[in-house]
């Protein structure tokens, strides 16, 4: 054995875990005080050299003064919840019923799949060419039907709502996936004896199945909500925020002022807002997630 | 197929028509905008425009985005495939590693659990919060505009992933059988390499693929950190979709293309695919 290889095994404990704990140093941690270092001040980049100046009132007023953090802030919430609660729904119907067919059940689950994998902005592309006004599935099916056209994605009021149903497509599948192993998983004979007790097939959907996936509609449930503040890829294909701020989501928000204004600063002071946020969450959903969940 | 689930709900627990029918409409929901999507990419721009249906289909749109003289998107493919290949074995190395360290070697709590919190945190913030630090920092090394600058980000942004999915995996391989290795002889190191490595093959296929896809689907990193030269496939798509006048048909071809793994992955990869997805999700 080599003097190198003896040393690498010698100290395999130590240098194991460092490379992850290094990557984590250098691109998380050490940007995360930069944001802070960033928050008060104006950066401004020229002839290729770049100028920090310290600027902690113009930040915080510019927050105060900023006209599309509202609406942002309001879409995202509506974006949130109204999809979350439309994935959950959709996603344990299915599992329901994808569990209770004789066959083909790992077929349905194989074109379940996809929707996950595939890139979303593919799944922009898709969606932006079915909702176009002129030549999109939708108009086409209303115009054939003798209904006027409708503008999915140019509409103030319709937007959104447009945006959320690409949304709920794209995740019902991963909420099929969680809840369909756990459907999977239930006892067998608990749901028989239900049935043999002469309890309808609503009946044992509601009161046998749902009460025992609890647990894994809960971790679905903070999965997806946690997720869906992360979304970004198709809505920047198929609206990029607007008519106006129609479509406006925080993390679009967030890329305008970054990179669009070039308003590191700025951005900086909304990235640590948007952070400490979910930290808020996260804490919030751990006390409901353990007080619902028996240990 | 070897599948995990095969035992089935009694005939008396099972749905009637209805949930045959919710199945089939879900199946039809999923798959329409595929089809429709498919369907543009062989039509001409023309074609698309007039709605056009029956339809002559053409390869055009194909030919020009993969080899037109104004596209780069064959050079986007190329940095796509390098950088998700580089990316995701690099993440493996690093996260089977902390994995296996974390779970092997009596680590002090607040390493441990300060390292797989921070995992946690960090997995739940939208990447977007850090762009703007990352953006200064590698304009300051010089690694804005790179390949570079794309694997040393998507490697952390799948770490927390990899770590989580190998843990859960590690943890299923029995410590006897690295502990008789042990005592035979094997170094950590040894042990490590020609035991624990084979045995948790199956994990390191499920995150692999994972950390592959998720590389190659990465669109807000490339957006900001690369320029015509180094962008990615989702980014060169993006640019079709928004360019002064959308370029229906070249989107169309172009974001057929980058399915591509996906699909393929679905078919080979479905048994790996399912438990690492749902792993994280269910321990």
């Amino acid at each position: 054995m080599t003097a190198v290889a003896a040393l690498a095994n010698r100290t395999f404990r130590h240098w194991s875990l460092l490379p992850a704990v290094l990557l984590f140093v250098a691109l998380t941690l050490y940007p995360l005080a930069n944001l802070v270092r960033m928050s008060v001040s104006t950066i401004e980049f020229a002839q290729g050299t770049e100028t920090w100046t310290f600027t902690p009132r113009a930040n915080v007023a510019q927050l105060a003064s900023d006209d599309v953090l509202r609406p942002a802030l309001v879409n995202t919430l509506v974006f949130v919840v109204v999809s979350v609660a439309l994935e959950m729904a959709l996603g344990l119907a299915l599992a329901i019923a994808v569990a209770g067919l004789g066959r083909g059940k790992h077929w349905v689950r194989t074109v379940m799949i996809l929707p996950i994998l595939v890139p979303p902005v593919a799944i922009g592309s898709m969606w932006k060419l079915m909702y176009n006004y002129d030549f999109g599935i939708f108009n086409q099916a209303l115009v054939a039907l003798g209904a006027t056209p409708v503008n999915w994605l140019g509409s103030t009021d319709l937007a959104l709502m447009s945006v959320i149903v690409v949304d709920v497509w794209h995740w019902v599948p991963f909420v099929f996936l969680i809840l369909f192993a756990a459907v999977e998983g239930l006892p067998l004979d608990l749901i028989e004896a239900a049935r043999v007790d002469g309890a309808t097939r609503w009946q044992v959907v509601r009161l046998v199945m749902i009460p025992l996936l609890r647990p894994a509609i809960v971790v679905a449930f903070l999965f997806r909500t946690i997720l869906a503040f992360k979304v970004f890829d198709e809505v920047f294909l198929l609206t990029s925020g607007g008519p106006g701020t129609a479509t406006e989501l925080v993390n679009l928000h967030l890329y305008k002022v970054y990179f669009e204004q070039n308003q590191l600063g700025y951005g900086a002071l909304l990235s640590l807002a948007v952070i400490a946020a979910i930290v808020a969450f996260l804490l919030v959903a751990r006390k409901a997630a353990a007080a619902v969940r028996p240990a | 197929m070897s599948d995990v689930a095969p035992a089935s709900l009694p005939p008396a627990a099972r749905g009637g028509w209805s949930g045959r029918a919710i199945v089939a409409l879900a199946l039809v929901a999923i798959l329409g905008p595929f089809a429709w999507i498919s369907t543009a990419s062989f039509k001409t721009q023309i074609a698309i425009y007039a709605g056009q249906f029956p339809f002559t289909p053409t390869l055009s749109n194909y030919a020009d985005v993969l080899f037109g003289r104004r596209s780069d998107f064959a050079a986007n493919i190329g940095n796509s495939v390098l950088v998700a290949l580089v990316s995701t074995v690099a993440v493996l190395a690093v996260g089977t590693l902390a994995a296996h360290s974390l779970r092997r070697f009596r680590w002090p709590a607040w390493v441990s659990a300060g390292f797989l919190g921070w995992t946690l945190v960090f997995h739940m913030v939208p990447v977007l919060t850090l762009l703007g630090p990352w953006y200064i920092a590698f304009r300051d090394l010089g690694l804005y505009d790179t390949r570079a600058a794309l694997v040393l980000t998507h490697v952390t942004i799948n770490l927390p992933m990899t770590v989580w999915l190998m843990t859960a995996f590690l943890r299923e391989i029995p410590p006897e059988i690295e502990e008789a290795a042990r005592v035979d002889g094997c170094t950590p190191l040894d042990a490590f390499l020609r035991i624990v490595l084979p045995l948790a093959l199956p994990g390191l296929i499920a995150a692999g693929i994972l950390a592959f896809v998720f590389s190659w689907n990465e669109f807000p990193i490339a957006l900001s950190l690369t320029s015509r030269q180094t962008a990615t496939v989702p980014v060169a798509i993006a640019r079709f979709a928004q360019q002064y006048e959308t370029q229906h048909a070249q989107m169309a071809a172009a974001s057929v293309i980058s399915t591509i793994p996906a699909v393929l992955l679905m078919f080979c990869g479905q048994r790996f695919i399912v438990r690492g997805l749902t792993l994280g999700a269910v321990k």
